[in-house]
């Protein structure tokens, strides 16, 4: 039942997932990407990671997804815009992802980071938004740092990036 | 297998009571929203169809219902069709986690089932907030497939005004999460028993009366109400994001906006004022009695918030779209975010029972 339920949502996102770059309306590829967050939510949730779950839709679909709606309607992009030469590009990032993937799949054991041992290392009897608070607080506190100090710098930069005609009238 | 439809029939029919009620209570309020506002205007309201005009929601259903249903030429059909589904569904979908009676369980058939909550999830709060965020896309689509200036216009404008204000009702309800030290609306309602003086709004070390003003604002700006109705501001933009829409479809977003309405006044309910607990002990009756007396008490309070918003749509003139982002951005969040440390600061030095 389990593995039914997998391969549904990872069929569902595969298929959303290359929907998002070969539709041709960008509008149905902002669907399709919201379609796809929501099978990855539903992924964490057969994870019983309901937390990460429902962030994963906040942030992703009801955030982000909403900016790009609005950008992409806002700018009305032409077509011959929207398709630039990447081909080397693409070429190149697609074979080393390729051999990334056959690599892990014929290594014989599985990824380190499984699902049985997240459900093991997790305890049972703490819930999972106290259990990733404990976690983030204590063994990934200086990544979670680390992180906390990259967003900082991205808010100042974004500020600096509006304040900037402000600063050129008075020079 | 007996087993689970017996569950999956007694769930079906919890969904559908409550989907019931919420649609009952979207008639009744449209009626109740004409009559107050006549009242507070000192008009009489509605008053032809039926005794005082208690039938206007059929005739208002019955009209809706057979009314032709365009397509403007143009248009993005599937989107067309497909936006109204997307702001009804989320509107609805909230109600899933919302406890109005006492955490009761009972068995039936050897089947454990809670009769006054659909899923008593442990995230129940963040799921409100992840649907309440797809909202906005039927909102927006709307807009956007409609083919029109004014669509467009108030479609975005929505899609801006929603994320702002979705970030101070997330942050403003953070103090209570703290005090109550779970996500579950079930256990946040059980951490409020007792009296009046343990809900959140009164309750020590920090009352969370600021955070709920912040809460109330940022929830009448997310379902688009009065004063902050800049999406279908109707002497701008004719009626925003649902110009072009008719009949049926109309009805969709109409129906959406007051279910959110009814959603957000049970948040507030449960968040704030104690759920369905009564103000004193002694209110909540009998033990045998407690259910009775706590779905009349969740009652009492969703239709206080409910006469809220009629009464701020009375007496508030409509925002200018700056005005609501300084507002949003350089007012609520900070005092949200100033909410959060204090709660976090005076909750870590006084720590509760």
């Amino acid at each position: 039942m389990n593995t039914l339920v997998f391969f549904y949502f990872a069929g569902v996102i595969v298929l959303t997932a290359s929907l998002v770059v070969a539709l041709r309306n960008p509008i149905y590829s902002a669907l399709s990407l919201l379609v796809m967050f929501f099978h990855v939510a539903g992924l964490y949730v057969t994870l019983h990671a309901e937390f990460l779950a429902a962030i994963q839709i906040i942030v992703y679909a009801g955030a982000i997804l909403v900016l790009y709606l609005f950008v992409v309607m806002l700018l009305n992009v032409k077509r011959e815009e929207r398709f630039h030469q990447q081909r080397t590009v693409g070429v190149f990032l697609g074979l080393t992802l390729l051999a990334e993937g056959l690599l892990l799949s014929f290594r014989g054991e599985g990824p380190k980071f499984g699902r049985e041992q997240s459900a093991e290392s997790v305890p049972a009897v703490v819930g999972n938004t106290e259990g990733i608070g404990e976690v983030l607080y204590s063994t990934y506190l200086f990544p979670f740092e680390i992180a906390s100090l990259i967003l900082l710098v991205a808010m100042i930069g974004a500020v600096i990036l509006t304040k900037k005609g402000i600063m050129e009238s008075k020079s | 297998m007996l087993e689970t439809g017996i569950k999956l029939a007694l769930t079906l029919t919890q969904i559908g009571v409550i989907m019931g009620i919420v649609l009952l209570t979207v008639a009744v309020l449209t009626l109740l929203e004409r009559k107050v506002l006549g009242w507070m205007q000192d008009r009489m309201g509605p008053m032809e169809v039926g005794p005082y005009g208690i039938l206007q929601p059929v005739a208002d259903g019955l009209k809706l219902f057979f009314k032709e249903d365009i397509i403007p030429a143009g248009a993005n059909k599937l989107m067309f069709s497909l936006a109204p589904i997307l702001s009804l569904v989320p509107a609805l979908i909230g109600f899933a986690v919302i406890p109005f009676g006492p955490n009761w369980t009972l068995e039936i058939f050897g089947v454990e089932f809670k009769p006054f909550v659909i899923s008593d999830i442990n995230i129940g709060i963040l799921y409100i907030l992840a649907f309440a965020s797809i909202g906005a896309y039927g909102i927006i689509l709307g807009g956007w497939s409609s083919n029109s200036k004014y669509s467009l216009l108030g479609g975005l404008r929505s899609a801006a005004q929603l994320i702002s204000y979705e970030l101070n009702v997330g942050l403003s309800i953070v103090g209570v999460l703290l005090l109550a030290g779970s996500l579950s609306m079930v256990q946040i309602t059980e951490a409020q028993a007792g009296g009046f003086w343990n809900w959140f709004f009164f309750t020590l070390p920090f009352p969370q009366a600021i955070a709920f003003v912040v809460f109330i604002i940022s929830a009448v700006a997310e379902t688009n109400r009065v004063p902050f109705d800049l999406p279908e501001a109707e002497s701008e933009l004719v009626a925003g994001f649902f110009t072009e829409y008719s009949g049926m479809r109309f009805a969709f977003f109409f129906l959406a906006e007051y279910a959110n309405m009814i959603l957000v006044s049970c948040v507030a309910t449960v968040l704030f004022f104690g759920g369905w607990h009564a103000p004193f002990s002694f209110l909540q009756g009998p033990e045998s009695l407690t259910w009775v007396t706590g779905i009349f008490w969740f009652t009492v309070k969703v239709y206080f918030f409910l006469f809220l918003f009629f009464w701020l749509r009375a007496t508030l003139p409509r925002l200018r779209y700056d005005q609501l982002m300084r507002f949003g951005w350089k007012v609520l969040l900070p005092i949200a975010l100033g909410n959060i440390v204090v709660t976090s600061t005076l909750a870590y030095l006084f720590p509760g029972p």
